[in-house]
């Protein structure tokens, strides 16, 4: 049975730990939540990912109060109502546009490094996952945040994109594989139009973020045990290494605490990203805002080029380098494999890719070959943009290809 | 130290990949198109001298069409009659002078068509006898012009008769009425009766020019400032064979009507410009407080 004093008085200390714990949780969470003290920066990204969610979700509220989901009023009421009838509508609209942007941005930097420190493995793989399933919804909220000002990108990229779960061409074996049907079924219609946008319009202010943020609650949950990963990927007794810091040896410990060491590092790096983030909010927000979507949809008039934000690149260029039917394979390939990395990577190092020898080659060449995918997607497929497309997808593959097969080679670090 | 050169690092990547994105892929997906800064180099520049008091006894053969209001002439027929018969409204001539190139008008009196590049069911008939005459006549419209004029006029008198703006609640046939609905039935029906009016007027011009020319309302953020100037200048550079007429203004002139296009479709410039500096100002403050906590909380913690 717990114990409830009867003279503590309502909203003390002393009453709320009894009833919430609260000095508890402080404790687990942050006080004596150990963070390794050998990290850089880099380590910071999960903090502003989670503060552009936190911008991403104010500024969409703020939004959805005058946004109006039909085809008729969508894009008057985007561009019309909240950019100049609503008193800093216009704010509210260009921080959305630039986080959802930016946002990914900070995503693949995040992976990056996890995959640059090997942050993945021995422990660290439903981090990963976690990570990954954030990265696919979130995914998924941007197109389907991106359909809502119903202008002509968001009208053409959503034909296409939903065209993709067509599947197989019909001459493959006869069809087993093509489902237009689904097409259609995801649409409500034949083409986007007002059951298109109802449905884009509850995924993007519902369902999806009720998913990403019951995604990020595991992701921080699949933190908690094996706590971050260091820049030398040096393995840590965190209970001995607590019990030097609370001891008073601050310098000897190898661990500081989230609260306040830990956190005073974010909240600068967070300050200098705000600055940032601002300068782009309000200098430079024109990348964030493709022209082609101020002009209304029209179902009549295809536009000369169709292509969607930047951060889906690098998989649209994979799609069209093939074929449709190896394109899809393709493109499924390489969305899914990122997924199963963690297992992938067969060598027992954990160690920054500057250390594992042919892990380093592999991973500049991912990187500098996402890039390539990158922009080459955004460019018109022709000529010489068709062939270095297919060089690079190929590329991609073989690349994903060779990982076991090279980090199988690898000679494990320290006698570990 | 390590810190700045992984941020190098970053810095590079993410430079690169918006080069690549942005200014990149646009150069190659739109064609550069040269501007001529308006000068019109195609159309010789005419050696007569134009004579304003010839001109206003000459104008008699505009004003069968053309209202010429600030001079107190009528139009002869109403918007819609004159839409009904030319397809399109011909432009009150009151600001001509003053967003018009000389030598363009000039030229375009003599050869309506020609002069604006336009379909050859182009509306406007040649309307002056000689080279003279028609310097005349532009020497009378440049008399009679105000010194200033607002963006709105030089929008109306250039664009206005093909191109609704709906965030300047402007009409091809005019601005939106100021109207009261009947309390009791809620009906509007002054209103409902210009709505008609404006159906019935875009329709005689899409059939005029083959399509209806698009609402301009946010085109400031749908095309660059370059794509307008230079497509404005001549649309047949950007669009062969559109049915846009070149229309002939002066650089100043399309300056008055790039502004008021930016002040319908992209209204909250001025408030950008004058909140950006207070919010990255406070946020300058806060990441200086933030470098000073973290340097007094990792004080002494490594060597
Ligand atoms: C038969 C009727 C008619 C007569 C006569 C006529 N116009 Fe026009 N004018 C039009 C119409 C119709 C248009 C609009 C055509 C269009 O935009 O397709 C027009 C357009 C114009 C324009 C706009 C040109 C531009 O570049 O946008 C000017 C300026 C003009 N007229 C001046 C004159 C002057 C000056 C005269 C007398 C010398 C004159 N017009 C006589 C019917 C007429
Ligand atoms: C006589 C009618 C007429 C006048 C006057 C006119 N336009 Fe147009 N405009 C058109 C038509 C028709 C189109 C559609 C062109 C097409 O798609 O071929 C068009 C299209 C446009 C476009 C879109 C081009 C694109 O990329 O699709 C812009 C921008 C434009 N006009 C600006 C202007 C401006 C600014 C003015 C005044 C300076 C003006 N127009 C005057 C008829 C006109
Ligand atoms: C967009 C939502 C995301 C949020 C809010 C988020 C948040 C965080 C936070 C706060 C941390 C701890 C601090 C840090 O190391 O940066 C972290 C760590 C991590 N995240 Fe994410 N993350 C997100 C997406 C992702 C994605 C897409 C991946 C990759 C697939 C990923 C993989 C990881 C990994 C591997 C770690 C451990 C790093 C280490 O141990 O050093 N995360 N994340």
């Amino acid at each position: 049975m717990a114990h409830f004093d009867p003279n503590a008085k309502p909203f003390t200390k002393k009453w709320l730990n009894e009833r919430l714990a609260i000095e508890t949780i402080e404790r687990v969470m942050s006080t004596e939540y150990w963070i390794p003290k050998n990290i850089n920066f880099l380590w910071a990204m999960g903090m502003v990912l989670a503060a552009t969610f936190g911008l991403l979700l104010i500024s969409g509220i703020f939004l959805l109060m005058y946004y109006i989901p039909t085809t008729k009023e969508a894009f008057n009421s985007v561009n019309y109502l909240i950019m100049s009838q609503v008193g800093y509508g216009w704010l509210w609209r260009h921080i959305h546009a630039v986080a959802a942007s930016v946002v990914f941005l900070i995503i693949y930097i995040h992976m990056f490094t996890g995959i640059y420190y090997g942050s993945y493995k021995k422990g660290r793989e439903m981090i990963w996952i976690s990570g990954m399933l954030l990265f696919l919804t979130f995914s998924g909220e941007a197109f389907a945040g991106y359909v809502l000002p119903w202008g002509q990108m968001s009208y053409w990229a959503g034909m296409v994109i939903t065209n993709l779960f067509e599947g197989f061409s019909k001459d493959f074996l006869g069809g087993a594989l093509n489902f237009p049907g689904l097409v259609e079924w995801i649409r409500g219609d034949y083409v986007p139009g007002q059951a298109f946008i109802g449905r884009f319009f509850m995924l993007h202010v519902v369902l999806m973020p009720l998913a990403i943020i019951g995604l990020i609650v595991l992701h921080f949950g699949a933190l908690r045990i094996p706590h971050v990963n260091n820049q030398d990927g040096e393995e840590i007794d965190f209970e001995a290494e607590a019990e030097k810091w609370k001891a008073g040896k601050r310098k000897e410990s190898k661990v500081i605490p989230f609260k306040p060491v830990f956190l005073s590092k974010d909240v600068f790096v967070l300050s200098i990203y705000f600055i940032f983030f601002f300068y782009l909010v309000f200098y430079h927000f024109e990348f964030a805002m493709d022209p082609v979507n101020f002009d209304p949809a029209d179902p009549l008039k295809t536009p000369p080029h169709i292509y969607p934000e930047w951060y889906f690149l690098w998989s649209y260029e994979v799609l069209r380098a093939f074929p449709k039917n190896p394109g899809l394979v393709a493109f499924g390939f390489v969305q899914a494999i990122l997924l199963v990395l963690p297992f992938l990577d067969r060598s027992p190092n954990v160690a920054p890719a500057s250390k594992r020898g042919p892990f380093k080659i592999w991973f500049w060449l991912l990187l500098v070959d996402m890039v390539i995918l990158t922009i080459l997607g955004k460019l018109p497929p022709e000529g010489i943009f068709t062939i270095l497309g297919k060089i690079a997808a190929y590329t991609l593959i073989a690349l994903w290809i060779a990982l076991p097969f090279i980090t199988k080679a690898e000679k494990p670090i320290g006698g570990r | 130290m390590k810190e700045l050169k992984i941020l190098a690092v970053v810095v590079f990547f993410t430079l690169v990949t918006y080069w690549g994105v942005e200014p990149y892929a646009h150069s190659v997906m739109h064609k550069h198109v040269e501007g001529h800064d308006f000068k019109y180099p195609d159309i010789n520049a005419s050696k007569v001298k134009g004579n304003a008091q010839n001109g206003k006894n000459l104008i008699a053969s505009c004003a069968g069409c053309h209202s010429i209001k600030s001079q107190g002439i009528k139009a002869p027929m109403d918007v819609m009659n004159a839409s009904a018969t030319y397809g399109v409204n011909p432009p009150d001539l009151s600001n001509a002078g003053a967003i018009f190139d000389e030598k363009f008008l000039i030229a375009f009196l003599q050869n309506p068509a020609h002069t604006a590049k336009a379909k050859p069911n182009f509306a406007m008939p040649p309307s002056a006898g000689s080279e003279q005459d028609a310097a005349d006549i532009v020497a009378y419209l440049k008399s009679i012009a105000p010194k200033e004029i607002t963006p709105k006029e030089a929008y109306v008198t250039a664009c206005g008769r093909c191109h609704a703006n709906s965030y300047g609640k402007w009409t091809q046939i005019g601005d939106v009425p100021k109207t009261k609905f009947n309390i009791k039935t809620k009906n509007d029906v002054k209103l409902a009766e210009f709505k008609i009016n404006v159906a019935k007027y875009q329709d005689k011009l899409a059939d005029y020019m083959g399509k209806l020319p698009p609402d301009l309302k946010v085109i400031v953020r749908a095309r660059s400032k370059h794509f307008l100037e230079t497509f404005v200048e001549d649309p047949q550079s950007h669009l062969p064979g559109t049915a846009m007429p070149r229309v002939g203004v002066t650089k100043e002139g399309f300056e008055k009507i790039y502004e008021y296009l930016e002040s319908t479709g992209d209204p909250s410039k001025a408030k950008r410009e004058k909140v950006g500096p207070i919010v990255l100002g406070f946020l300058v403050i806060f990441a200086i407080l933030a470098f000073l906590w973290y340097k007094s909380q990792w004080k002494g913690l490594k060597d």
